[in-house]
């Protein structure tokens, strides 16, 4: 046999390996999304019909009905910050399905042999999750125009809208990539998210305010993300909007949610190519 | 079809070895190591007290038949999947104890082709080369260079699912040696491929090595692979290491005429048709319909 020389040890250069570099594998995990996003955006466009359905199909029928006390606003406008949430919701619970396909592609084994941290991994996936769920919030604003929908376009308030639908989007996706991780399979993770989507939506004060809702109802709401994530919404995103729970609140609750599910993910994470 | 293989010899500006002390201590331990390494599931025994030595700079070959243990060993020597007991070191650090230092120092190319479809050639190499903390002007330059060395350079920004299979696992190969890693691991990597494909991707590894003194551990169950590219190779089946040696010590070894096929049968009592779990035949099967 002959003998060669050995391979350079340290392979690696010597940039830090600290918060920076942290920083910049979750932005690298963004870009990725983002490139894969800009080379096909048809999906962007279909996710635009939901919203649309909504918002110009119910919420016209329910807008004539004058029967939910939406205090001073009119239904249209109240309803406009739920189906952002909503729509933003449907997108991420079923997030976990393009976690099992990298799986299956080998792609997901390759980023896990990498010596990134499964941290910055989760919270990369989380926010390009939520760079899709953007495209929501542009369709619902535009549609907010075209239907005379009283939004509020001041900077500091548009800021604030975009920051909750991306910790909003976190959460779901999050909560449906941890759901991948121990279903394992494609068609479990979409019955999963198809189970949850509803009892999450309703449940909470998307398209009726919590307090038409029966206690036990009323109970579960309290302890659903959408509820804050609607709330904060409804306070920053149309004009004479307040939130009933605090502004504050809500985004602490909404933290806590992303930094706990990333956590549980990060856990699970490895599980998955196994 | 897939391209040719150019061989583009040794670029003038690749260091071959520059820290001394560095060199002494890979030459002293083996590039892997693993001591009693056995990995169960339930009642499963997938790997049982496996213990090998791959000397640095050695193309080594892991033989065996479907579920005989190969990618159960690759999975926990890439860290991917933590061993029920015994110990392993993998470019000079514990697998269990330090298993970010050990994914500094690997490369790896998984069975299923990973490369991103959705993604250009380059966007690929530019991702991974992020990951593993390449500078912006080390990316530039490395990214370039193994483009040509691949010989990929004028595809680079076509999206990979317009590539045809060779061509993603040249890509592959490219994108798993970015970082130089000491020990690169390939998982079956001509599965699927055509026979000239499979040739370029033979040269390619055999390049790599020569290129870099990259320790390269292949798992294959095609004999003829293993006996053109392997320094030596190990038979596993059923858990356990059968045989390890050169190609032409085993065939000694088995007497006659033989070839690795016959080894093959010897070691492991079966043939390479049989066995292999439904799952197993259905992602080679995946793989290679990707492929085509």
């Amino acid at each position: 046999m002959t003998s060669y020389a050995p391979a350079a040890q340290p392979a690696v250069s010597p940039s830090p390996w600290g918060p920076v570099a942290f920083l910049g594998h979750v932005l690298t995990v963004v870009d990725a999304e983002t490139r894969k996003l800009r080379h096909d955006p048809v999906e962007l466009l279909m996710r635009a019909v939901q919203p649309t359905l909504w918002l110009v199909v119910f919420g016209q029928v329910m807008a004539r009905l004058r029967g939910v006390p939406t205090g001073p606003l009119r239904y249209l406008d109240f309803m406009a910050p739920g189906i952002l949430a909503q729509s933003v919701l449907f997108v991420a619970i079923f997030y976990g399905v393009s976690a099992i396909r990298e799986r299956d592609l080998g792609v997901l084994n390759k980023y896990m042999v990498s010596p990134v941290s499964r941290t910055a991994l989760v919270l990369g996936k989380a926010l390009s999750a939520g760079i899709r769920a953007l495209s929501q919030a542009v369709v619902v604003y535009v549609l907010a125009l075209l239907l005379g929908i009283r939004a509020e376009w001041a900077p500091l308030n548009v800021i604030g809208v975009l920051l909750l639908i991306l910790m909003g989007s976190a959460v779901f996706s999050t909560l449906s990539l941890a759901i991948a991780c121990i279903v394992k399979t494609h068609e479990r993770v979409m019955g999963m998210g198809q189970v949850m989507t509803m009892p999450l939506f309703f449940a909470s004060n998307a398209i009726y305010p919590i307090v038409l809702m029966p206690g036990w109802l009323r109970a579960i709401a309290s302890v659903n993300p959408l509820t804050y994530e609607v709330d904060a919404l409804r306070a920053l995103m149309v004009r004479g909007g307040a939130s009933s729970i605090g502004l504050g609140v809500d985004f602490v609750v909404l933290l806590a949610f992303v930094a706990m599910l990333v956590a549980i993910t990060t856990r699970l994470y490895p599980r998955l190519v196994v | 079809m897939t391209g040719t293989w150019h061989d583009v010899g040794r670029p003038e500006d690749v260091p071959a070895v520059q820290d001394t002390d560095t060199v002494a201590a890979i030459s002293r331990s083996p590039a892997i190591h693993t001591e009693e390494l056995t990995r169960c599931f339930g009642d499963l025994v997938a790997v049982d007290a496996v213990s090998i030595d791959v000397h640095a700079g050695e193309i080594f070959g892991l033989l065996g038949p479907n579920g005989a243990g190969k990618s159960t060993m690759i999975k926990m020597l890439t860290t991917l999947l933590p061993p029920t007991a015994g110990s392993a070191q993998v470019a000079g650090f514990d697998i269990v104890r330090d298993p970010t230092s050990v994914r500094r120092r690997i490369g790896y190319v998984p069975q299923a082709l990973s490369a991103d479809g959705a993604l250009s050639g380059y966007e690929n190499l530019l991702v991974s080369s992020r990951l593993y903390g390449l500078t912006r002007s080390e990316r530039e330059e490395r990214i370039r260079e193994a483009l040509e060395l691949v010989g990929l350079a004028d595809v680079a920004d076509q999206l990979v699912r317009e590539y045809s299979g060779g061509m993603i696992r040249r890509l592959e190969i490219a994108q798993a040696m970015l970082h130089r890693p000491a020990v690169l691991f390939m998982d079956e990597p001509t599965v699927g491929l055509d026979p000239v494909a499979r040739r370029v991707v033979w040269g390619h590894v055999r390049h790599l090595r020569d290129l870099w003194g990259t320790t390269i551990l292949i798992t294959t169950h095609y004999m003829d692979e293993a006996d053109d590219l392997a320094d030596r190779v190990a038979v596993m089946h059923q858990g356990h290491v059968a045989a390890v040696g050169t190609p032409a010590e085993l065939k000694v070894a088995v007497g006659g005429e033989a070839t690795l096929d016959d080894v093959f049968v010897h070691f492991t009592g079966a043939s390479i048709e049989t066995g292999g779990s439904y799952r197993d035949v259905l992602r080679t099967r995946r793989t290679a319909r990707r492929l085509s």
